[in-house]
């Protein structure tokens, strides 16, 4: 009873700006799950595969990147190593949103698992503590549940569909995630750290394991350091989504 | 995938997940880290971006996928709705490749 009336208060915190962004990140990414599981069964796999990987894993980014390993007949080792890789950066992501996760024992559990790129943006767009809170369990729970429904569509969808890429679905994933991260280029700093760690990425990824190159790109950190008074004023730590 | 290569992923996400949350009440973070820390995250997602939309294993992945994700960031800086964005990039990239572009 008491989760059902904090889901209420969540819902009424939430001003109707965000709601709108947070149902539409949520069903642009449904697109992306269905890619991801119609990828993965027509790529060879059992349908419960892609399905226990999301509702277990639930990071986007991860799930690709093991899949793609897999797809492209890498052992398992090497496809665990990727995802772990790429969700480290859900480490500092925890400390950027540890207050809105809860105090309670419980909360902690489910808010951490429920942790994406998605919620801790959302999140993050606002100052006042309650917002912020709000904002981001509404984005959690209700990615969560489209995320996972759309997988299963599209890992029953994928037996059908032959070739996937025939679709574009490939290009859905990196397109929902560039469209989520372009709102904080805005800033000057954060920009050339991140072109520069896209760069070193780009030409690492030529040679490296998959995963790797996408790590090696916080290299691109020391743009901060180049204006470090400038840089100290300008980056908002809120950055903004939109 | 074995189930267990999948059960090992989970544990470790899940791992990276708790740990900033259970953390952070004990070990104060400077404001200094707190913003490196923010844009770190952007810059991952950012180089994740450009890799998957690039490459293909060791290689370019050719032309398609890439046209579809710039049509995409082109439209959110336009500030189309998301689900427009998602689906404007794949089907860029359909009607690229129906047309014989790898």
């Amino acid at each position: 009873m008491s989760i059902l009336l904090g889901m209420r208060s969540l819902w009424r915190t939430v001003d109707r700006d965000t709601l709108r962004d947070i149902v539409l990140v949520c069903l642009a990414d449904a697109v992306v799950a269905v890619s991801f599981g119609a990828i993965a069964v027509s790529g060879g796999l059992s349908p419960w595969v892609p399905i226990v990987m999301s509702l277990l894993v639930f990071a986007g980014g991860a799930q690709f990147a093991a899949l793609g390993v897999v797809l492209a007949g890498g052992g398992p080792v090497a496809a665990v190593a990727t995802g772990l890789l790429l969700n480290a950066r859900l480490l500092p992501f925890g400390f950027a949103v540890a207050d809105v996760v809860g105090r309670r024992w419980w909360t902690r559990l489910i808010g951490a698992h429920l942790m994406t790129d998605e919620a801790v943006a959302f999140a993050l767009r606002h100052s006042d503590p309650r917002q912020r809170r709000a904002a981001y369990w509404v984005c959690a729970i209700m990615l969560f549940v489209l995320w996972n429904v759309a997988v299963v569509v599209g890992a029953l969808a994928g037996g059908m569909v032959g070739d996937t890429n025939v679709l574009g679905l490939d290009a859905a994933f990196p397109a929902v995630l560039l469209a989520l991260t372009l709102p904080a280029l805005t800033d000057r700093g954060v920009r050339d750290s991140a072109l520069l760690g896209a760069a070193v990425a780009l030409a690492a990824a030529m040679f490296l394991p998959a995963g790797l190159p996408v790590l090696l790109a916080l290299v691109g950190l020391v743009a901060l350091l180049r204006r470090p008074q400038v840089a100290g004023a300008q980056i908002d730590p809120d950055w903004k989504v939109s | 995938m074995p189930v267990l290569a999948i059960v090992l992923l989970a544990a470790g996400t899940y791992a990276f997940r708790l740990a900033g949350p259970l953390l952070a009440g004990r070990i104060t973070i400077p404001e200094q880290v707190r913003r490196v820390l923010s844009v770190s995250a952007v810059v991952l997602l950012f180089a994740l971006v450009c890799t998957a939309a690039l490459t293909q294993g060791h290689a370019f992945a050719g032309w398609a996928r890439p046209a579809g994700v710039l049509v995409a960031g082109v439209l959110a800086v336009r500030r189309a709705p998301f689900p427009v964005v998602v689906i404007a990039a794949a089907t860029t990239t359909a009607v690229l490749r129906l047309l014989g572009v790898p």
